[in-house]
């Protein structure tokens, strides 16, 4: 059996189906999942509601399609925004060295320092829990790794002789990183963010949990499973349905991800 | 069966790819080989000449898999062998020495230790024997004070050393066949001597059969009394070395002959001219930055260099590897700084940022050594091209024009335009970076080391297409090379260096006919050269061996 075939398609179908189910959950959810009705409080899953409703009686179904929105958008934006200045940062400071490699070093290796939790929790704390603050927070917590593997392969490319070629046609720096270099370093790049996409989910998920994510009562996977915390006995279903969206989330990222590491890593390609 | 009189058997050999059953690497080789005899296997690379010989000893890498045939030592078949004996067979019977001699020995184990794995695995020897063999083995090679090297790890050996080290391992059980398998060409032209005849007397002393593979042809003639020629998977020819070189019966040997370059015309150049170029003790030093309580070291890779170009003159650079050669070439092209001295274009001195400075960007051009490298693995070649001309001031349909016209120059087609450089081979790939080098029409184009990755027939194809595109477009050429044959067909003009230091300069027939330094002779006696007369070839060397430590 080939299992790098298993791996993308397994992976691609449960990634496509958060994905639609997100961009369904952008345009029409079965109830509007911030709709209280306190006559069909904790409901048990059946045809009316099928998923069951909440202690507040919303709708579960709804409210975790809404969620799903929520999530793939923080993530989505926390990603672009941790891969471009990572990419910006690292280039610059392959390329340039000297002091400017160590000031952003420095920065990288202390950023690096904290657990990206913790650092995201510090950051929030100061810019107050709401979608901007925490995908600011969590792109400067993933910035470091994609800064450090940018200028790891800059720093190889650097030698390489068409860097060379470039500057001996005359181009300036910028050309020659913005034609040559970065071009070329965007595999391993990409291979980071499919990973760092799932795990930018999980500690948003996390910080929803701790109380310091997005705000209810807008729905996230991780805050959801917060308020199902005090129901989990007579609720079951609370916890367990945001719960599974995200393990099989991530396991879909983490299997495609697979998938594109053996892909664009020229190292994983054998004979 | 049993010939006493054969060592080893190969019968139709063939070898394929284990995924892809219709594939052959290597298609019906059938060879012998007596006891003690040389052997030379020669070849390109992808010819299967490797893979030949790891097959013997049943080495040959995962994926590879005999698809017929059968290999007999001493009238046993290999392949039926348990991996039992086919192990003792190993290093008792038959070793292997490789062509990089940092990577195979183990960086992490101390000599002593890694010369005292055969004894220990294949002899029943004491450990004050086993360590009595080793000593003596070494001092054999030629490493000075062995007892207190035995604790010394690879890399604290040069390449020389190691490759000597390599040979102690392979000879210590005194094996019936060595193959060596292209052991010197990571090796500077001095060194590689010095081992290749360190490497014979050795098995010639022991009574050893040698398999010499290599795509070095004089190289491999010199050395051993049959070659055999390979050529995709195919053993074209194979017989005794004079009848080779004289007669050689299939067409490829006689196409790999007349690839030996051969001394091109003697030009002359007007003296009192401004040069082109000129270096005026030119100096480049390497800092390797200090940590807080070490301080900066400082080495310089040129102490001073001072030499000058003519226009439409092609000065040549030759040296061994660390004699400063490229650094000269990378800081005349400021691509690394240099810490003294000054460089001259047309008659004005160069500055970044000054008047002339961009007049010398565009007109200063190099030509690389790796056709890999060189060229950005996302550009197609068209937008290679486009981008050299960036600079230049023409019209873009003047720009079409002039990439359509260059490419017919380095004789591509224009079907190459639209590819990207890993769907050209490595010849192209070198005739594209050619073709960037000299669209902008430079005037003086640095070559480092430019035809060394190639293969011997494309080698002397890029060499005669750049010999040509330099008399039609007359601009200046520093070429860099350790390649003496090379040097002998291009230049004008040939500079000598050593450590940094230029150690002779002249016209290329007195430094080639009668060299002053004796560093010069040691260098050029150290290449076989190959020589045509009349209908065949002669084989020699042009001086007599090199004196030690010259």
């Amino acid at each position: 059996m080939n299992l790098g075939r298993t791996n993308k398609y397994l992976g691609g179908l449960l990634i496509a189906f958060f994905l639609l189910s997100a961009l369904l959950g952008w345009l029409w959810t079965p109830y509007d999942p911030l709709a209280l009705d306190l006559r069909a409080r904790l409901q048990a899953p059946g045809a009316a509601h099928w998923l069951g409703t909440d202690e507040y009686g919303r709708d579960v179904l709804s409210r975790l399609m809404a969620a799903a929105r929520t999530s793939v958008t923080i993530s989505a934006l926390t990603v672009s925004f941790a891969v471009t200045f990572g990419i910006v940062l690292g280039a610059l400071s392959g390329y340039a060295r000297g002091w400017i490699d160590r000031a952003v070093m420095l920065l990288t290796d202390t950023l690096l320092a904290f657990p990206s939790i913790l650092l995201a929790l510090a950051l929030l704390s100061i810019l107050g829990a709401n979608i901007w603050g925490v995908i600011l927070a969590l792109g400067l917590a993933y910035m470091p790794t994609v800064t450090r593997v940018v200028r790891g392969a800059v720093m190889s490319l650097r030698e390489q002789e068409f860097i060379e070629a470039s500057r001996l046609m005359g181009h300036p720096v910028g050309y020659t990183l913005r034609a040559h270099v970065i071009p070329n370093c965007l595999a391993p790049v990409i291979v980071i963010a499919t990973s760092m996409f799932g795990s930018v989910l999980l500690t948003e998920s996390a910080l929803s949990f701790l109380g310091l994510g997005v705000p209810p009562p807008a729905p996230t996977w991780g805050n959801m499973l917060a308020g199902a915390r005090p129901y989990m006995s007579q609720a079951s279903w609370l916890g367990i349905f945001p719960g599974l969206c995200i393990a099989l989330t991530l396991l879909g990222i983490n299997l495609f991800g697979d998938y594109v590491r053996d892909r664009f890593d020229p190292r994983m390609k054998g004979l | 069966m049993t010939d006493q009189d054969t060592l080893l058997s190969v019968e139709a050999l063939e070898l394929g790819i284990a995924s892809l059953p219709e594939n052959r690497i290597v298609r019906g080789v059938s060879f012998d080989i007596r006891p003690g005899e040389m052997v030379g296997l020669v070849g390109e690379s992808g010819s299967g000449k490797t893979m030949l010989g790891r097959a013997v000893i049943g080495l040959q890498p995962g994926g590879i898999v005999g698809r017929g045939g059968i290999i007999r030592l001493r009238g046993r078949d290999i392949t039926q062998m348990s991996p039992r004996e086919r192990r003792k067979m190993r290093g008792e019977d038959v070793a292997i020495v490789f062509q990089e001699p940092m990577t195979s020995l183990n960086p992490s184990m101390t000599i002593g230790r890694q010369l005292d794995e055969p004894l220990r695995t294949h002899t029943k020897l004491g450990t004050a024997e086993r360590r009595a063999r080793i000593l003596q083995m070494m001092e054999r090679v030629g490493i000075p004070s062995p007892a207190d090297r035995l604790h010394d790890y690879p890399h604290e050996f040069s390449g020389g050393m190691r490759q000597r080290i390599m040979l102690a391992s392979a000879m210590l059980l005194k094996p019936a066949l060595l193959i060596a398998d292209e052991p010197t060409t990571a090796l500077d032209a001095l060194v590689q001597r010095e081992v290749l005849e360190l490497m014979v007397e050795m098995t010639r002393e022991n009574g050893t059969a040698l398999i010499l593979i290599s795509h070095d042809l004089p190289m491999v003639a010199r050395y051993c009394e049959r070659v055999m020629v390979m050529r995709q998977g195919e053993l074209v020819e194979q017989g005794e070395t004079r009848r080779i070189l004289t007669q050689p019966a299939h067409d490829y040997t006689r196409k790999l002959l007349a690839a030996m370059p051969e001394r091109g015309p003697l030009r002359t150049f007007v003296e009192d001219e401004t040069p082109l170029v000129e270096l005026r003790d030119l100096k480049v030093e390497y800092v390797s930055r200090g940590g807080l309580l070490s301080r900066a070291n400082r080495k310089l890779a040129l102490k001073g260099a001072s030499l000058s170009v003519r226009r439409g003159e092609v000065v040549a650079v030759v040296g061994a590897s660390g004699s400063g050669k490229t650094t000269l070439g990378r800081a005349l092209a400021h691509l690394i700084p240099y810490s003294g001295g000054e460089i001259l274009f047309r008659g004005k001195p160069v500055a970044r940022g000054s008047e002339g400075w961009m007049d010398f960007r565009v007109n200063c051009q190099m030509i690389f050594q790796d056709p890999f490298g060189s060229l950005d693995p996302r550009f197609t070649i068209r937008r290679a091209l486009a981008e050299a001309l960036y600079h230049v001031d023409i019209g873009a349909q003047e720009k079409d024009e002039r990439i359509r016209r260059i490419v017919a120059e380095v004789g591509l087609e224009e079907k190459h335009l639209d590819r990207l450089p890993h769907e050209m081979s490595g010849g192209q790939r070198q005739r594209v970076a050619i073709a960037r080098a000299i669209i902008s029409e430079p005037d003086f184009v640095i070559a480092d080391e430019a035809v060394s990755a190639l293969d011997v027939t494309v080698r002397a194809q890029v060499l005669d297409l750049l010999a040509d595109l330099q008399k039609r477009h007359g601009f200046s050429c520093l070429f860099i090379s350790h390649d003496l044959g090379v040097v002998e067909q291009l230049a004008d003009r040939v500079v000598v260096m050593r450590d940094g230091e230029i150690v002779e300069e002249g016209p290329r027939n007195r430094i080639f006919d009668a060299p002053e330094s004796g560093y010069t002779r040691a260098l050029l006696s150290a290449i076989p050269t190959l020589k045509r007369s009349g209908e065949g070839v002669e084989l020699s060397w042009r001086f007599a061996a090199p004196e030690a430590g010259a």
